[in-house]
């Protein structure tokens, strides 16, 4: 089922192997470093699903399983990066230094976006599929207007990459030669439908047919996740143009809270899937390889509950925001509809009108 | 004053040529702008004078010209998109709706989508069909979004420039059936801010508001109409989203009598908006409902067959017959 050109460096039972063109750069410091993020992330994702199951919260899109690809991703950008993610990319966010009750207030349904993307460099959440790909294609063309070295990645999954947005931005990346980072994660499911609907090559055989180059790198192993694409991002900021990197996955939960995966795949589907778990084979790694004691990891999962603790609190007292709110940064100067809504939620004290 | 005489289409490649040299930060971007200087000539040499860089020739994909123009504006870049003709802009009608219109809100104000989106619109060039519709409303209802259209060479030159330099996103109808018309452009400055609407001629009887192409075709039915003893007070109304209500409802409250003429069908369209929202406004003034002088509700018809489509004088004079047969 997967390719034989996968890149790996360490394999699901946590064994360190070669590749001919990567090797991993990593000290034992960075990968326990990677560890944690995998361990907070995974702990923010359950507490969020428990949170919505418990009606704070209108909808999760967990992000269980693709804990390895994001943490690799995410900790091989340079701070000067810009990142334009779909709206499941919480390990990615969370590299950003996005805080965790800040990607939660879209789904407490008090805002549409959640942070300062700027001071992220980390975009706000694109909900409709592959519209995202086109923003990093455009900036990263600001970029080379600007003479800037920096580089530009965007995030989408093996069902965005049949939209037209996601394919137009390929052409557009080889055409000028982007610098930007197209990091599909092939999660084997766009809701009910199966990656093998989406394309009949494996996804990243595509980006040759536009004109550079593709690699399908194990998602679920950190360590590859991470050379491949910080390779990719160096090769961007030395004006060697766009890559597109595959991330082998699995979604191991539901699409979204509203999801019913046992309506469309099979438990041994799953269960293989688990044997390829990204957080357990970098533990065993570290147990072995770098004699971690199981203290250590216990801290780790201390801190992430420390976390999830936080995080509920902050959630629940996420309140409704003051509706005259909704007038607010629609247009950037003044508009006579937008002041018109304004006063007409005030004469019907819907609103105080407080800002 | 310095005034001369030039066509719109030389006076929208004038403004750009401004807009370019006033601000690094400016690019234009769309299909065969460059060395062809797009289909209509409008950015005609402007790519051999600032660069293959600013002035960009993009590949044949109207969504990407869109979206990666919005990375730009993320980036700090202002750019102009050109869109071949208005019925090719429905693959790019995603981006500016999902993205355009909403990431200023959903950046919380931290983005500013100051972009511009040109599109060549309405009918008269005898095109086939794609080449002659009015998507205005799609845009008008879109929040975020702002709509204008230019129907003199001098607004041309000077709304162009005036959308470049604006911080929201500008949906910027060009009627393409005006582009070799020549009239006065003051070159020193702007005659309107760019979301006014503008008296075109006074008159005493009937309030006609149009924009784009239709301006002039009111204009030659104010001539006729004035003839038979009827005086028509035009309005272009210039900016279809905001509307600038308050030269026409100043208008209504003297005349008490509205036509609205438009290329695109009635249905949910910015005629339909003007009469419902100045009924509302002038209830008391008027003496006869508003009418409307529209498309047909049928696709563009084959152009051998437009001019039976496209509001003519004689159809609105007969919607100013009707609102006159009413009595007060």
């Amino acid at each position: 089922m997967i390719d034989e050109k996968l890149v790996q460096l360490l394999t699901p039972e946590g064994e360190r192997i070669s590749h001919p063109q990567y090797e991993s750069t990593l000290s034992g410091d960075q990968i326990l470093g990677f560890y944690r993020d995998m361990v907070i992330v995974r702990r923010l994702c359950n507490e969020s699903t428990s949170l919505q199951r418990q009606g704070q919260l209108a909808l999760w899109a967990p992000v269980q399983g693709q804990e390895g690809a994001q943490i690799g991703a995410g900790r091989a950008l340079e701070p000067m990066d810009f990142t334009f993610p779909s709206y499941r990319e919480h390990g990615v966010a969370w590299c950003r230094g996005v805080p965790p009750e800040d990607m939660l207030r879209i789904f407490r349904a008090v805002t549409t976006g959640g942070w300062d993307p700027q001071k992220y460099r980390h975009s706000v959440p694109t909900v409709v599929l592959g519209n995202q790909a086109l923003h990093a294609v455009g900036y990263a063309m600001g970029v080379q207007r600007d003479g800037a070295e920096e580089a530009v990645m965007t995030f989408f999954g093996d069902g965005a990459s049949s939209q037209g947005d996601v394919l137009e931005s390929f052409v557009w990346a080889a055409s000028f030669n982007a610098p930007v980072v197209f990091f599909c994660q092939n999660n084997q499911w766009g809701i009910s439908t199966p990656s093998t609907l989406q394309s009949k090559v494996p996804l990243y055989r595509r980006a040759p047919g536009f004109g550079f180059p593709g690699i399908r790198v194990d998602g679920n192993d950190v360590l590859a996740v991470y050379e491949v694409t910080k390779r990719a991002l160096d090769n961007a900021r030395a004006g060697n143009g766009p890559t597109l990197i595959e991330a082998y996955t699995y979604r191991m939960g539901a699409h979204t809270t509203s999801d019913d995966p046992t309506r469309y795949r099979v438990d041994a589907e799953v269960e293989v899937w688990k044997h390829r778990d990204p957080i357990e084979r970098v533990k065993a790694l570290l147990a072995r390889e770098y004699r971690v004691k199981g203290s250590t990891f216990e801290e780790v999962n201390a801190e992430a509950d420390l976390m999830a603790l936080k995080l509920r609190e902050d959630v629940l007292a996420m309140g409704p925001p003051d509706p005259i709110s909704m007038f607010e940064n629609v247009y950037a100067d003044v508009h006579p509809l937008i002041e018109e809504g304004r006063r007409e939620m005030i004469e019907l004290g819907v609103s105080g009108g407080g800002r | 004053m310095a005034t001369t005489s030039m066509t719109m289409a030389k006076a929208l490649n004038e403004g750009l040529r401004r807009a370019l040299e006033k601000d690094k930060k400016v690019l234009l971007m769309g299909e065969d702008i460059g060395k062809l200087g797009g289909v209509f000539r409008i950015t005609d040499g402007l790519q051999k004078d600032f660069g293959e860089d600013r002035v960009i020739d993009a590949p044949l994909a109207e969504s990407a010209i869109v979206g990666t123009a919005v990375g730009l504006a993320i980036r700090g870049y202002r750019t102009v998109c050109e869109i071949q003709f208005d019925g090719f802009v429905y693959p790019a009608f995603d981006q500016i709706v999902s993205q355009v219109a909403k990431l200023h809100k959903r950046s919380d104000g931290v983005y500013t989508m100051g972009l511009v989106i040109r599109l060549p619109f309405q009918g008269g060039i005898g095109a086939i069909e794609h080449h002659s519709e009015s998507p205005e409303a799609y845009f008008a209802q879109t929040a975020g979004l702002r709509v204008v259209s230019c129907s003199t060479p001098n607004d041309a030159y000077w709304m162009i420039q005036q959308a470049v330099e604006h911080d929201d996103p500008i949906i910027f109808c060009e009627p393409k059936s005006r582009y070799w018309e020549k009239g006065d452009v003051d070159l020193d400055s702007p005659p309107h801010g760019l979301f006014d609407s503008v008296v075109r001629r006074e008159g005493e009887d009937v309030t006609v508001i149009g924009y784009g192409s239709s301006v002039k075709t009111i204009l030659r039915a104010a001539d006729t109409a004035q003839s038979e003893g009827r005086s028509l007070e035009v309005i272009d109304a210039r900016s279809l989203a905001p509307l600038d209500l308050g030269p026409m409802i100043t208008s209504l409250e003297k005349t008490g009598r509205l036509v609205v003429v438009q290329e695109a069908p009635n249905t949910a369209s910015l005629g339909s908006e003007l009469v419902a929202t100045l009924t509302e406004r002038c209830f008391y003034s008027l003496r006869a409902p508003g009418i409307r002088v529209s498309g047909y509700h049928v696709p563009y018809p084959p152009s051998r067959i437009e001019d039976a489509f496209r509001p003519s004088v004689e159809r609105i004079l007969d919607a100013v017959d009707r609102v006159m047969g009413y009595e007060s």
